[in-house]
């Protein structure tokens, strides 16, 4: 069987709540990270804040609804991101949100890999019907990356995010476990 | 000219009031018993529900209302005979981007197509617009639900995503649309006015019922 915590650059982990909160806590203080995965305002919460919400998640993870995952590399064992899914199993859909803190893994198909990851866990494990997602119009990197994932672009919302006062849109990818299954097939031959 | 003379809770035939907690819930619990209705208006499983679970959810509405500040929530009542026919809200408003999701219901088969939904989202929508000053609304409907569609392209609406299959209902797969109406968009259409002689308080006296070509 395939290993599904295991992808070329990265695995899937959960870090104790003492580590993740340390990291976490840094990464908020990177607003450009905020505003690529977020649409609501920056704001600073202590490490104490951070780490009852991570426990909470924790507690929630006993849930069908939530999942979290820690990311890790392989070269370095260093714990570099997170993966998160919303899950709703009437419907047989996920959300998907994910992000790297550390700068100097950016740009460097550290997010695609952890995307591929997430996506043989949704279809294989989870066994839903669809991935969603939704991302910010300034964002090109992530666009591009869910693209070579296999993502299609479903439409945009006309300017619903404001930023350093200009309009953006958000943009709603999607993609089905046909979809899915279908690329799976294609790269084996 | 300010225009602040018009009523934004009163149309030609129906008006927006507050919840009346005695007499609601059992109107509202009827309207759940009709699993087309749930499945028009909401994605969640439908369940017939009883008038003391109707009670709960207005108070865990109201507190929701007062807590978190990014909902505003109406009955729709006729003007004739106060009876409940629906409801109209605007939530999950984020108050930085000047953004929310509209949803609107009549309960009953026998009260739509009598342009109520028309008055009551005519008055949503210039709340959201003029009263909260929002930047844009979105609503999200499924495929099949076409009236609600077609109202919606009445005033302006533009289809702004096709979420591809992805709701399952009677063993099949339904696509979900997000609908969204820009601030600017509203104001330049005939749709979005009130109209003139009705809600107007002159004097402090609600003039009569005129009849108002839709």
């Amino acid at each position: 069987m395939k290993d599904l915590f295991r992808g070329e650059l990265v695995r899937f982990t959960l870090e104790e709540p003492e580590t993740a909160a340390k990291a976490e806590l840094r990464w908020t203080h990177d607003t450009e990270l905020h505003r690529l995965l977020d649409g609501d305002p920056a704001q600073l919460f202590s490490e104490k804040k951070i780490r009852e919400w991570i426990e909470k998640q924790s507690a929630d993870s006993s849930m069908p609804e939530r999942y979290s995952f820690s990311v890790r590399t392989l070269a370095e064992d260093q714990y570099i991101g997170f993966l998160g899914l919303w899950v709703d199993l009437i419907h047989s859909e996920a959300w998907v949100g994910l992000g790297i803190g550390e700068r100097e893994f950016w740009s460097k198909g550290y997010g695609t890999d952890m995307m591929k990851l997430c996506l043989q866990y949704v279809f294989t494990e989870l066994c839903l019907e669809r991935l969603s997602l939704g991302v910010h119009a300034y964002n090109p990197r992530a666009i591009r990356s869910y693209e070579k994932c296999g993502f299609r672009l479903e439409g945009r919302t006309r300017g619903d995010v404001l930023r350093e006062g200009r309009r953006t849109d958000s943009l709603w990818m999607g993609i089905l476990r046909a979809e899915w299954m279908q690329m799976q097939n294609g790269d084996r031959t | 000219m300010f225009d602040i003379q018009t009523q934004l809770f009163e149309s030609q035939d129906v008006r927006f009031a507050p919840i009346d907690h005695e007499k609601d819930p059992e109107v509202e619990a009827r309207w759940t018993h009709d699993s087309e209705f749930m499945r028009m208006i909401d994605t969640v499983p439908a369940r017939p529900m009883s008038a003391a679970l109707i009670r709960k959810q207005y108070e865990k509405l109201e507190k929701q209302v007062e807590e978190d500040k990014n909902l505003y929530h109406f009955m729709i009542r006729l003007k004739a005979d106060d009876r409940l026919i629906g409801k109209a809200m605007i939530h999950r408003i984020e108050w930085t981007n000047g953004n929310g999701f509209i949803r609107l219901g009549i309960g009953m088969a026998t009260d739509q197509r009598k342009g109520y939904g028309t008055q009551a989202l005519r008055m949503l929508l210039r709340f959201a617009f003029a009263e909260l000053n929002l930047y844009r609304v979105s609503a999200s409907v499924p495929e099949y639900n076409e009236g609600a569609i077609a109202l919606l392209q009445k005033f302006g609406f533009v289809q702004e995503v096709c979420r591809r299959k992805s709701l399952e209902r009677d063993g099949r797969r339904w696509d979900l649309y997000f609908f969204g109406l820009l601030n600017d968009e509203w104001r330049n259409q005939p749709q979005a006015a009130l109209p003139k002689s009705i809600g107007t308080v002159v004097s402090g006296v609600t003039p009569q019922r005129h009849e108002v070509e839709g």
